[in-house]
């Protein structure tokens, strides 16, 4: 990959991966002899990203178990744990442990806490009785790079737990997370925060950072700036139906860990495949932020073209032509052949989803309503019905807290007819659901009403107070930022605006913050909009010492300036990804994404959906 | 200035020589009458330890105990104590400068150097039954050891004294009496006892005992005496006819069988260095080299003679000196008439002081065989061998002279030379007393030097040497300050304040000062206050938090892992708190801490349920104690507990003033009373289902009635009843009803959903039914719903509807007739256009 002087350089995250790896390997060899594994199900896919089966192997790992609520009955001398530092996971540690010594089976037991141990596990293991019996360890573990511009710390449990149970024991590993990426990669001239948990993530980072010193030799910054971004600055975004191809995977088929596994529906064979998706899939790096409606048509044509090449291949007549055919061409046919089939596979899939429940189209019609402020109405009665039919929870929720959220709150009736209209189709657990979504303002009521029964001094306040203004926040947001787009003015084949990625419906109001920052320089000129957005913001700015050492004297921006990392507390969709980088390609940035987890407005509403448990 | 080589011993082919390192302080003279003392020095210029010799002694007196003195090598005395414990069997020093006292039943008390307690250990039981008799201390590979043979005539040694146990030697066979000689040799990362028995010699480690084989040219009946160089390498064994033999530690190489004439026993039998062996009988000091030479040395009084890497020191009442080999550089370059080059460019360089033209001839001649450079690092080399500065100087000026006359030599190891000099001279200085040569200084290591300087408590030279040096500050400065600080935390009569300000002003400066150390040794000697004080310097929680805790300082723990944002150190800090506190007193600690409080809380949602309730009752936190409560009411299965617990709900909702939720849990309840009576009526599993999956499963058992009845009670809307009762009629296949359910009364929500759920089970026949009352606008939908095209198309074509009739054509892929029907009818729509 040559770094042109257009295009600013990726900084190399492989040397994330390969630091992971030898503190793995490390760490797996502290027990010399063969060993069992045992791995938290959270951390399998992450894991298998790091390393796999075969690196494992050849340092003793003797067989692999998924660690759950069972007892193990395995034969091995020592074993060796693999999980995050949960209360329910250092339960089940301690008691297959407790199983063994009840058969009299005494072993050799490390556990490695990913990313550290707490406090409180080894506490527990001390009241479970098998303190003595267990070594602690810390495997360092923060972000693992899923594609050339995609950092994750797959943890996906965050949203849930910061934005509504406001538990804190994430925000040292990001802060470290970032820490480490200013130590590999040179500190981050300009930093932007979106949001209360930005802030404290680059509080934190600061104290880190002066506990630790000055670094012993300066590296030069390959980092120009820095997004720290809450998901709940902008709930909106992940809530919409994606329609980039990638966004629709996920959607469908759910990517874990840059995995993503189809069924015997997609393959055309018997067997279920599980197929890595990043940029070295060439077919997938070509078509991940196309535009749906535009992804069959260019399957399409590569397929006529492999077909073209295999043609190619049969017309040979020379021996030695047909030689280096195979050698050179048919395996690469092979390979686009593969990846051609499953990717079409999937593509029917979707779209068959699509046309097939005429639901798709009017959920989408429904969503573009909501969006642009219209037709509300219909949506009103959309959504009723579709509770009254008892269509999924999750979907209904995305839909309930997309009504909500683009008028800042319901009318107190509409707000309860449709709570109440939910609890009867799925049961009223879902209080708690409704709580939490209460809690992150996803689904909220109209305070106005209640002022007929405030005393006058209440309602002076009342209306002073943000809440009230609020009512048309979002619609203000939108007109201020442009997010809407004129309907039909959006060219899907070859996008040239970011909303692209909801059919030209709405502009992820994090990309467009993301686009005016880096254009203003700051949060400065943008007031009109930061008094609208839900959350605070902060920037800082260090002095560069180091300008240009280059042997030209003239002054000209380093190239580390147009590289911008963006970080997402709490989850970032694909959608927003390939809107900045369409944004990227047009105004020679280089983005990368750093994120708490991958997600999408399943997940996201999955995550605190209570009726289910 | 006396010729350098006036005090020169030839011993052989060899020279040596005693220098003068100092003439003891007074108290030193006024006190040291060795013979009545026993002594016990360190290596490396150490420390020197006496205490009166009962054994000595012509009377005893029963009641006083002995003081231990401590001396400087200079005779300066550190510290003094009285010895309080049990008889005191013998002394000595460990690499780390402790002194070790080995009482007569095998335990061992340490001191520092400033006669404080540290701590003490056993060499076990059989050692403390049978009473140790003697005992000796080595340097082995791992750090200071200690061998001691009890009074069962075994062997006991510990190779740590820092760490691990003592270990028994494997027994001697028919050892029934004590060895008439015997000393440890570490060879090899091995440990062994060499022990004689009259003549017989026997080699002793943890699992073996060999005999060896030593034959001597003249015949002996015991050895009574031995020695091991301090490189564990020689050896020398004096037999009671007088015959001292040295040879290889390991015996199987002889150097040298002299006969001293004398029969008896040395006082002291020790190495110098590697070159001679001496031993001190009353008034004679005799040195013995490989090849049967000697020197000998009238003693005037009792001395006490300390071995060293690279000599001997003796010290007596008066005097400390030094022993040593004339180093071969020095005595190249001062030897009379010698020739070497660093002879001859010392020579020019005295001349060229004398401004004469010899020092250009001198020059010329070490030049002319290009000698030059070799002759510089000899001057060099040679200034480090001295003790007198002013040798030292005029080496360094022949060096620096002779440097001269060369263009690419590096300077690096003259500045060396000077700096080590500048170091070595300030130690040795009478003050600080300690006479450490500059090959020794070398071993020791320049990091350890400071160690011995901060165990001095010479700080400030310490100090000055790692500025002059500049050490990294980790090792050097922060590392004084921060042993300073330490010490004088223990000056208790200085107030609380004046000490952490005297200490903040002294140490804000140098990084990377561990605080938390301070404080804590603040805190070992019961100076919380100051602890606390000390503490709040310390930048780093992690250090900080758990001291604090052990402090009992709680409150402020907790603050301050919260201020340091690592859930971890508040972890620690909370679970701690829970387990000392009283429950109601822990809570309330959580009140105005809603960052531990959610940590908290967090962990009881997984581990302790019930805590989590308390936690929100004692918040007044209503809406999540209702919240807690109904999502209990789902887990638990007994139905009393159930309807309770949203009761308890209801009520909190209510105080939460949440009427709306109030309502919800209140209908639920409602709810399960109804899924009771269902289920003990007719057996099936009711509870826990929603009113809509209760109606829907009611509907397709046959129970119209029932779910009826919940209609009413629930005021289910028209449209959800709808939508339900069709779904679940046509699921239970029950066509007929359907039907009639249709036919009831107009539809609100349509015929569409008939349509369609009969499509869904496939069921064309029923669909037709209702197809004729769907809305006109849906119609064609419905019609491609149901396959029917041909209809679809032909509704469409009537309706003038273009769209429903691409929207068919896509449909009917492979139906060319039907295609191209429909291409007729759009042709037929635009002509009429």
């Amino acid at each position: 990959m040559a770094a042109t002087s257009g295009s600013p350089k990726f900084p190399d995250f492989s040397v994330l991966k390969q630091l992971s790896k030898e503190h793995l390997v490390h760490l797996l060899e502290s027990i010399p002899e063969k060993k069992d594994l045992v791995i938290d199900p959270d951390l399998m896919r992450p894991l298998d990203r790091i390393a796999g089966a075969q690196l494992l192997k050849r340092h003793g790992v003797d067989k692999i178990f998924k660690l759950e609520s069972n007892k193990l009955e395995i034969s091995g001398d020592s074993r060796m744990y693999l999980a995050r530092p949960s209360v329910k996971n250092v339960k089940n540690i301690a008691n297959q442990i407790k199983g063994d010594q009840e058969n009299g089976r005494r072993k050799k037991y490390k556990i490695l806490f990913v990313p550290r141990k707490l406090y409180f596990c080894e506490m527990l293991l001390e009241q479970e009785g098998v303190y003595g019996a267990v070594e602690l360890e810390d495997f360092k573990l923060d972000l693992i790079a899923l594609d050339r511009d995609i950092l994750s710390l797959e943890s996906p449990g965050f949203f849930r737990d910061y934005f509504v149970e406001g538990e804190h024991s994430l925000l040292h590993t990001i802060a470290t997370s970032i820490v480490n990426l200013q130590s590999l990669f040179g500190t981050i001239p300009h930093v932007y925060g979106l949001g209360r948990c930005a802030k404290m993530v680059w509080d934190l980072v600061n104290t880190l950072k002066s506990l630790q010193g000055e670094p012993r030799a300066p590296i030069r910054n390959e980092i120009g700036h820095l997004f720290l971004i809450d998901r709940e600055a902008d709930l909106v975004t992940p809530l919409c139906t994606q329609t980039t191809y990638e966004g629709l995977l996920d959607e469908t088929f759910n990517i874990r860990s840059g995995y993503c596994e189809f069924g015997p529906e997609v393959t055309g064979t018997d067997k279920s495949m599980r197929l890595l998706l990043n940029c070295e899939d060439q077919i997938f790096e070509d078509i991940r932020d196309r535009h749906i409606s535009h992804v069959f048509a260019y399957l399409s044509a590569q397929a006529k073209m492999v077909q073209t090449g295999y043609q190619k291949g049969r017309e040979l007549q020379n021996i030695g032509d047909v030689k280096s055919f195979v050698q050179t061409e048919l395996k690469d046919l092979k390979q686009q052949y593969k990846s051609l089939t499953i990717h079409i596979g999937a593509c029917e899939r979707i779209l068959n989803l699509k046309t097939k429940q005429i639901n798709f189209e009017e959920q989408l019609q429904t969503e573009h309503s909501l969006l642009e402020g219209i037709n509300l109405k219909e949506c009103y009665t959309y959504i009723e019905e579709q509770i009254d039919r008892q269509v999924p929870p999750d979907k209904i929720l995305r839909l309930l807290c997309l009504l909500s959220l683009t008028q800042n709150g319901l009318p107190t009736k509409d707000y309860q007819t449709l709570e109440t209209h939910f609890l009867q189709s799925h049961g009223h657990k879902h209080l708690l659901t409704f709580s939490n979504l209460r809690k992150l303002g996803m689904y909220t009521e109209q305070p106005s009403v209640e002022v007929t029964k405030m005393t006058a001094a209440d309602v002076r306040t009342k209306l002073t107070d943000k809440a009230l203004m609020k009512k048309t926040a979002f619609r203000m947001l939108c007109k201020k930022l442009n997010l809407i787009p004129k309907s039909g003015e959006v060219n899907l084949r070859n996008p040239e605006d970011m909303s692209y990625v909801f059919s030209g419906a709405f502009t992820p109001l994090t990309c467009k913050l993301v686009e005016q920052v880096l254009a203003k320089g700051g949060w400065a000129g943008l007031d009109d909009v930061t008094k609208l957005l839900p959350v605070p913001t902060f920037a800082e700015h260090k002095a560069q010492s180091v300008k240009g050492r280059g042997s030209n004297g003239h002054h000209q921006v380093a190239p580390s300036e147009k590289v911008v990392l963006v970080y997402f507390l709490g989850g970032c969709t694909y959608a927003e990804t390939a809107a900045l980088r369409l944004l990227g390609k047009m105004k020679g940035y280089q983005f990368i994404f750093a994120t708490t987890a991958i997600t999408n407005g399943a997940a996201l509403i999955g995550s605190i959906n209570d009726g289910k448990k | 200035m006396a010729h350098i080589t006036g005090g020169w011993n030839p011993l052989g082919e060899v020279f040596f020589r005693k220098l003068e390192l100092y003439s003891m302080d007074r108290s030193w003279q006024e006190l040291a009458k060795l013979e009545k003392f026993k002594v016990a020095a360190a290596p490396y210029g150490g420390p020197i330890a006496l205490v009166r010799d009962e054994s000595k002694m012509t009377h005893i007196p029963g009641s006083t105990r002995p003081t231990v003195y401590i001396y400087t090598s200079s005779g300066r005395e550190i510290s003094q104590f009285r010895w309080n414990s049990g008889k005191l069997l013998d002394m000595g020093w460990s690499s780390s400068e402790d002194l070790l006292c080995i009482q007569e039943d095998g335990t061992v008390l340490v001191y520092d150097i400033f006669s404080n307690f540290k701590r003490n250990f056993s060499l076990g039981q059989e050692a403390r039954d049978t009473k140790v008799l003697e005992c000796k201390i080595f340097q082995g590979y791992v750090g200071t050891g200690l061998a001691v043979l009890t009074g069962s005539y075994r062997f006991f040694v510990i190779n740590n004294i820092e760490e691990g146990h003592s270990r028994k030697m494997v027994e001697v066979p028919d050892l029934d009496s004590p060895p008439s000689s015997w000393c440890i040799i570490c060879r090899d990362r091995h440990t062994q006892i060499l022990l004689a028995k009259e003549k017989r010699l026997f080699l002793v480690d943890y699992t073996d005992v060999h005999e060896q084989t030593l034959t001597t040219s003249s015949p002996v009946n015991a050895f009574i005496e031995m020695a091991v160089s301090f490189d564990n390498r020689l050896l020398a064994l004096f037999g009671d006819t007088g015959l001292l033999w040295t040879g290889s530690s390991d015996l199987q190489k002889v150097y040298c069988e002299f006969d001293t004439k004398s029969q008896k026993r040395p006082k002291q039998l020790a190495w110098c260095g590697t070159g001679a062996v001496v031993g001190y009988w009353e008034n004679l000091l005799l040195i013995i080299g490989p090849h049967k030479d000697w020197i000998s040395f009238n003693m005037k009084s009792e001395a006490y003679l300390i071995p060293e890497a690279d000599g001997l020191r003796i010290v007596d009442s008066a005097t400390h000196e030094l022993l040593q080999r004339v180093p071969v550089v020095v005595e190249e370059i001062f030897n009379v008439g010698s020739i070497a080059p660093g002879a001859l460019l010392f020579e020019a360089s005295k001349e060229f002081q004398k401004k004469s033209q010899k020092a250009d001839d001198y020059i010329r001649m070490v030049m002319a065989k290009g000698d030059l450079p070799l002759a510089v690092d000899q001057c060099i080399e040679a200034a480090g061998c001295e003790y007198e500065p002013a040798t030292q100087r005029i080496l360094l000026k022949a060096a620096s002279f002779g440097k001269c006359f060369l263009t690419n030599m590096s300077p690096e190891k003259f500045v060396n030379m000077c700096k080590m000099l500048r170091v070595i001279n300030s130690v040795r200085e009478y003050h600080v007393g300690m006479p450490l040569s500059y090959e020794e200084l070398k071993r020791l290591t320049l990091p350890v030097l400071i160690d011995r300087l901060i165990l001095r408590r010479q700080w400030c030279l310490a100090m000055h040497i790692s500025r002059f040096l500049k050490l990294p500050e980790a090792e050097g400065e922060s590392r004084i300050l921060g042993h300073w600080a330490c010490y004088k935390v223990l000056q208790k009569h200085i107030a609380d304040e004046t000490i952490a300000q005297d200490i903040k002003s002294k140490l804000d400066t140098a990084p990377g000062i561990a605080y938390s150390e301070i404080a804590k040794k603040a805190s070992e000697c019961g100076r919380t206050q100051l602890a606390v004080k000390l503490l709040e310097y310390e930048p780093r929680a992690a250090e900080q938090v758990p001291l604090l805790m052990t402090m009992r300082d709680q409150k402020v723990a907790l603050t301050k892992a919260i201020e340091s944002g690592d859930t971890d150190l508040v972890y620690l800090v909370l679970l701690q708190m829970q387990e000392t506190m009283p429950m109601g007193d822990f809570l309330m600690s959580l009140r105005n801490q809603p960052m531990a409080q959610s940590l908290f809380m967090q962990f009881c949602r997984e581990q302790k349920p019930t805590l989590l309730t308390d936690l929100y009752y004692q918040n007044d936190d209503f809406q999540e104690m209702a919240n807690c409560q109904v999502a209990d009411s789902f887990k638990i299965t007994d139905f009393q507990q159930k309807t309770d617990k949203l009761n308890g709900a209801h009520d909190n909702y209510t105080k939460a003033r949440n009427e709306f939720a109030a309502k919800a849990t209140e209908e639920q309840n409602k709810l399960l009373g109804y899924q009771r009576r269902l289920e003990d009526q007719y057996k099936v599993a009711y509870i826990g289902k929603s009113l809509h999956d209760t109606m829907h499963e009611l509907i397709s058992k046959n129970m119209s009635k029932l779910a009826e009845q919940l209609r009413k009670e629930f005021k289910v809307p028209d449209k959800r009843f709808w939508w339900l009762k069709i779904d679940a009629l046509a699921n239970s296949g029950d066509w007929l009803e359907l039907e009639r359910f249709a036919k009831s009364k107009k539809s609100p929500i349509g015929y569409e959903p008939f349509v369609e759920v009969c499509m869904n089970h496939h069921n064309k026949y029923e669909a037709n039914k209702y197809i004729g009352r769907v809305a006109a606008e849906n119609k064609v939908k419905m019609y491609i719903k149901m396959g029917s095209l041909e209809e679809a198309a032909d509704l469409a074509f009537q309706q003038r509807s273009e769209d429903d009739l691409n929207q068919v054509m896509r449909q009917c892929l492979g139906n060319r007739a039907l295609t191209a029907k429909i291409q007729g009818m759009k042709a037929q729509m635009y002509s009429k256009k």
